[in-house]
């Protein structure tokens, strides 16, 4: 039996039915959002109305499993109302946790709900000590999500300099940005990514084939991505798109399709004292959540009884069957 | 700026390698169990719509490869229609979804995950990706596999339907 805490598995669900899947999965939270901008997966068809959002905190609660909202975009003038009530609406159904990431909505979760547990989103970029601390004192936050930009042993440093829980991401989708603050897509469409909710708009997404079964991807007026037949493929976001540069042709510029896969290092994440750890996807089907959230309770409970799990089917997962430690393995990762 | 207008113009499906078998099957004797299939599932699952919203008023044109044929699909709860439709003909559609028979039934079924099909290019998916995003999450949020509702939509006859579902699958699945 190993002496490593078992942290908390928090998995996403973008409809009732996922939030249901992840929970008979082994899930001990699961973070979801209303339908519309106020949080960062506003896609078509996705998310909860306040009625299926009450349900499934009941659901989640009948089987002890916690729901977490995810109120983290961040409102601009004029439409802060719907923000709050958003807030308003999770408290009443009782929530176990609003997820927040700007630094308004904080104070207001403070003030007009001042027993509401409050977690502080990654979308709100702090990576500090200073930082956090800040928002654990202003505006009494129990929990952060820590940015994709940290290493483990500067994860261990931030957790014995903060007064807060750590959560952190182990698997998923991964950008190579300061979270909270990616303007590409609105640079190239006019819909934000932080302030509507949405990377990649899929009413601006074309996919047009060629007679050779390749596929070109389109952004708005702009091809991101010219797929040749056999290639896999990746999610239409410019950061994952290739180009053509000076010195390199049909060139990932940013970075490659890939995602983070951290089971190899959760031993040395529940060392570093993270709480919890975070699954990204709620964007994905119940077979990927049904999939991933399994794999990771196993993983979990494995590495906690001093075990070796098995995470081989992992990988088909992931976006371009390609995985990465990302940042938190060192800080150059490409 | 984005060109609105074009995007909102139907495509036009067109085949010009369609084999002869599509040329002449019978497709009248399929309309009405389709239409039966549509509605019954409709009744089923009216929350299917809201999350559809304005994608439902959208022409969904399904290539199941190895089938004779191709499905249209239009979730509109007031105008609702399921047809099956000859590789011969030209077609107007808003979306084009493509792949295996067998993966486009466990990818609705969720048994699949769809974006893992989509990188490794098992689907293929063209037109309006607003809709089809909004179709996909919709058909994820239904907890019945698209058999089962298919199967009870012909009440007592739900266990032989069932059974030849399960037969057309393995068979078009096994071609494929």
């Amino acid at each position: 039996m190993s002496d490593l805490i078992k942290p908390e598995l928090v998995c996403p669900a973008g409809t009732p039915a996922s939030l249901r899947t992840a929970v008979d999965a082994g899930a001990n939270s699961v973070y979801c959002g209303f339908k519309g901008p106020t949080n960062a997966r506003n896609f078509p068809g996705l998310n909860f109305s306040k009625k299926e959002l009450s349900e499934s905190v009941k659901y989640a609660h009948d089987k002890d499993a916690m729901v977490l909202a995810a109120i983290n975009s961040f409102p601009t003038a004029g439409r802060t109302d719907l923000w709050k009530q958003s807030v308003d609406d999770a408290v009443d159904i009782g929530i176990d946790a609003v997820i927040i990431a700007d630094i308004g909505m904080a104070k207001y979760v403070a003030e007009q709900h001042p027993d509401q547990r409050l977690h502080l989103s990654v979308q709100a970029g702090a990576s500090s000590p200073e930082a956090i601390n800040f928002y654990v004192e202003r505006f009494n936050v129990k929990r952060v999500v820590l940015p994709r930009i940290l290493t483990v042993p500067e994860i261990k440093r931030v957790h014995d300099a903060i007064d807060c829980e750590i959560e952190a991401f182990v698997f998923g989708n991964i950008g190579m940005m300061a979270e909270g603050r990616c303007s590409l897509t609105n640079y190239v469409t006019g819909i934000s990514t932080n302030m509507d909710g949405v990377c990649s708009p899929a009413s601006h997404v074309d996919y047009e084939p060629d007679e050779d079964d390749g596929l070109t991807t389109r952004l708005g007026d702009f091809a991101i991505d010219c797929i040749s037949c056999g290639e896999t493929a990746g999610y239409p976001t410019i950061c994952k798109g290739r180009y053509d540069t000076a010195h390199k042709k049909n060139y990932y510029a940013f970075e490659e399709p890939i995602s983070l896969n951290l089971t190899r290092l959760l031993p040395d994440l529940m060392k570093a004292g993270v709480t919890a750890l975070k699954i990204e996807g709620r964007q994905r089907s119940r077979a990927y959540i049904r999939s991933v959230v399994s794999a990771f309770r196993d993983a979990v409970d494995a590495y906690a009884a001093g075990e070796e799990p098995d995470i081989t089917e992992l990988i088909a997962l992931t976006e371009g069957h390609k995985e990465t430690q990302g940042a938190f393995k060192s800080k150059s990762w490409r | 700026m984005r060109d609105k207008h074009k995007r909102d113009q139907p495509r036009i499906y067109k085949d010009s390698q369609a084999g002869p078998v599509s040329k002449v099957m019978p497709l009248f004797a399929i309309q009405p169990i389709l239409r039966r299939i549509v509605q019954h599932v409709a009744n089923l699952h009216p929350e299917l719509f809201e999350r559809l919203d304005d994608s439902c008023r959208k022409h969904f044109l399904i290539d199941a490869k190895g089938m004779p044929f191709l499905l249209l699909l239009r979730p509109d709860p007031d105008n609702l229609m399921l047809v099956a439709k000859s590789r011969h003909e030209e077609i107007p559609y808003d979306v084009l979804v493509s792949g295996k028979f067998k993966t486009l039934l466990r990818m609705i079924d969720s048994k699949t995950d769809s974006d893992a099909l989509f990188f490794n290019r098992d689907i293929t998916v063209t037109g309006d990706t607003e809709a089809i995003v909004a179709l996909r999450n919709a058909l994820d949020d239904m907890d019945a596999t698209l058999a089962d509702d298919v199967a009870t939509a012909f009440g007592p006859l739900r266990g032989p339907v069932r059974a030849s579902i399960d037969a057309v699958t393995k068979i078009v699945g096994s071609r494929t």
